[in-house]
């Protein structure tokens, strides 16, 4: 009975953990109550998945209304795959919290960190599973806010005007969306997305479909901080509480490339955005440019969390510029990035959070011969670092293999080739930390640091483990990308 | 303000009918204008009125901020258990239809206390915006 309740149950977990958290205003209950919600949302979203690639497409309709009147939840191959990549780094995330965030918070806001954060949590698992456009923004604007409030609670004040800088440009990005979705509604009378996607054929008055494609992609645009559209995100990453900027870094922006997937290739439609419009070239130039000069940026970072933030924006570069090529082996690398990066950037951040509890900062000059003090944390960080590089073994090597192979494709063989290139220059920035920790002498005093408490080196371990892991055995993202780019193609027909 | 007698008099002579207005908003919101969010609002609005006469403290020991701060919990949990009662019911995740023996009232019930959590929530929260903008001067000189 409760097997056919999974998709509701998927977003209710979480939303309802939220308040119980306030309710009961304890620390220690709220850290296991949100430990416990995100392994239940990734068994749940396993779950899911099993179940789609079984038999199809699950369809839930909330409050028995049938679609396309009612809420639908809508579980296909592709949103399957993003759910179950959220709740896998909320369920790392989540037990590796307690240890940082007893050092980097007062003991009074504990409770509410773990009420934001299961809230985040309910609101990118509702934008992912959701099948009605404005249950999407409202779910958009759920793990916005609680964003907000995360990032300001940061140990750093510059976290409170970060924070305003993102609850700015997130507004306008949200807002940007909902007219985008009302355009849509004008034209078609729905808000339910496969029915969206159908009846949008049947339209021939095209300007205000053109107007509010023009919204969406600005407005979520802003979310996935695609270039020049990314100045809140270093800000944001770098003064945020560690477990946090882990948790958003490998998922917030995830789930906002997911939205301008499904809206460009299910909704929109392949023919109007790639063959009516010059989306494909927009897209790729800016994915270039977000590329090379984020990349760039990144090598002149002195704060670590800084340097990987950048990387963060040069790597949505990558994961756009597959969906700017639109074809078969480009998206199939863009959806694989989306988890590689994931993991890759989850496993970083999560390190920098032992860094920063330990050496008390996470700048660069601090780093200073930090393999003798913490082994394990360097390694780690040096094995995710060849994973975003893009080194044969690691995950990040699979993604960039079939973007290059996707540029082949359509002959762009410059393109190709800057993809190498521009891998080089995230050679730099890794390289810059592995001279740091590996060839200076540790600053005097610094001798009697300790490599981090297990609780936190482990989930990160963990992360760093699926980045090899996943470049050597590349089957379970493979497989889930491959189906998700068939809907993504398929829905084009 | 607190020594102002006419205002002291009509203030407490008023706040008891704006807190029953605020039940009959809330109750017939079914029928007419209103509804949850608005009779949380006006509930709201009768404390606040009640701090901006007898000051803060005497609003506080009314209505304490550890019940302020539950109450912005509790009316997510009234909404989402109905929701989760639905499912409890044999129907989907807040199906309605299956609250009563017959559909309508099913309807009814459901919309009742969905209601009443958002009431809860909304004066709740607006109470802790209230409280947490008032309390900043002085919080800073007791610090």
């Amino acid at each position: 009975m409760i097997a056919d309740h999974l998709p509701a149950l998927q977003v209710v977990v979480p939303l309802l953990a939220a308040p119980l958290m306030l309710l009961v205003r304890r620390g220690g209950f709220a850290w296991l109550l949100a430990t416990l919600v995100s392994w239940t949302a990734l068994a749940i979203a396993l779950a899911l998945a099993f179940k789609v690639r079984e038999a199809g497409t699950i369809s839930y309709a909330i409050g028995n209304w049938p679609p396309p009147w009612g809420i639908e939840y809508r579980v296909d191959a592709l949103n399957s795959f993003v759910l179950v990549l959220v709740s896998l780094v909320a369920s790392v995330v989540a037990p590796y919290a307690r240890a940082s965030v007893a050092a980097e918070l007062p003991r009074e806001q504990h409770y509410l960190y773990f009420t934001m954060f299961s809230l985040c949590l309910a609101g990118l698992l509702g934008i992912s599973i959701t099948g009605d456009a404005f249950n999407l923004f409202v779910f958009l604007e759920i793990s916005s806010l609680s964003t907000y409030v995360l990032i300001a609670l940061g140990r750093n004040r510059r976290g409170l005007l970060a924070a305003y800088q993102y609850l700015v440009l997130g507004t306008i990005g949200a807002t940007f969306y909902i007219i985008g979705v009302g355009l849509l509604y004008l034209m078609t009378g729905t808000l339910n997305l496969a029915d969206l996607a159908q009846r949008l054929r049947e339209v021939h008055e095209i300007r205000p479909v053109l107007a509010a494609l023009a919204f969406i992609t600005a407005g979520v645009g802003l979310k996935l901080a695609l270039f020049p559209l990314h100045f809140w995100l270093p800000n944001a990453y770098a003064y945020a509480p560690s477990a946090i900027t882990a948790f958003l870094a490998a998922s917030a922006t995830k789930v906002s490339v997911y939205v301008l997937l499904r809206f460009y290739f299910v909704i929109f439609g392949v023919p109007l955005v790639f063959g009516r419009l010059p989306m494909a070239e927009v897209l790729i130039t800016l994915s270039v440019l977000a590329v090379v000069s984020a990349s760039l940026v990144a090598v002149f970072q002195r704060d670590l969390k800084r340097m990987f933030a950048y990387s963060s924006v040069a790597q949505i570069g990558y994961i756009t510029l597959g969906m700017g090529l639109a074809n078969k082996a480009g998206l199939t690398g863009a959806v694989v990035h989306l988890f590689n990066h994931g993991i890759t950037k989850g496993a970083i951040f999560l390190l920098l959070g032992g860094v920063a509890l330990r050496v008390g900062s996470t700048s660069l000059a601090r780093a200073a011969g930090l393999a003798r003090t913490m082994p394990l944390t360097s390694f780690g960080i040096v094995l995710a670092g060849m994973s975003l590089i893009g080194i044969p073994g690691t995950a990040g090597f699979v993604s960039k293999w079939y973007l290059i192979l996707g540029a082949i494709e359509h002959g762009y063989w410059g393109l190709a080739l800057l993809l190498v290139v521009s891998s080089l220059i995230a050679v730099a920035y890794v390289w810059r930390f592995v001279e740091m920790a590996y060839f200076r002498e540790p600053e005097p005093g610094a001798a009697r640091l300790a490599e981090a408490p297990a609780s936190m080196l482990v989930p990160a371990w963990i992360m760093v483990a699926a980045c090899v892991y996943f470049g050597l055995d590349t089957s379970f993202p493979l497989e889930g990308a491959r189906s998700a780019v068939t809907v993504l193609l398929g829905g084009a027909r | 303000m607190t020594r102002d007698l006419v205002l002291r008099v009509f203030g407490k002579l008023l706040i008891p009918f704006v807190l029953l207005f605020a039940l009959y908003v809330q109750f017939h919101g079914d029928f007419g204008p209103g509804g949850g969010f608005q009779a949380g609002v006006i509930t709201a609005a009768a404390v606040i009125f009640y701090a901006i006469i007898f000051g803060l403290p005497a609003a506080r020991r009314f209505a304490p901020d550890w019940l302020i701060e539950s109450m912005v919990g509790a009316g997510v949990l009234i909404y989402g258990g109905v929701g989760v009662f639905g499912i409890v019911f044999g129907g989907n995740y807040l199906d309605y239809f299956v609250l009563a023996h017959d559909t309508v009232h099913g309807q009814e019930r459901g919309i009742f206390w969905v209601e009443a959590g958002v009431a809860v929530t909304v004066s709740g929260v607006m109470l802790q915006i209230f409280y947490m903008f008032a309390g900043r001067q002085r919080d800073r000189e007791e610090a």
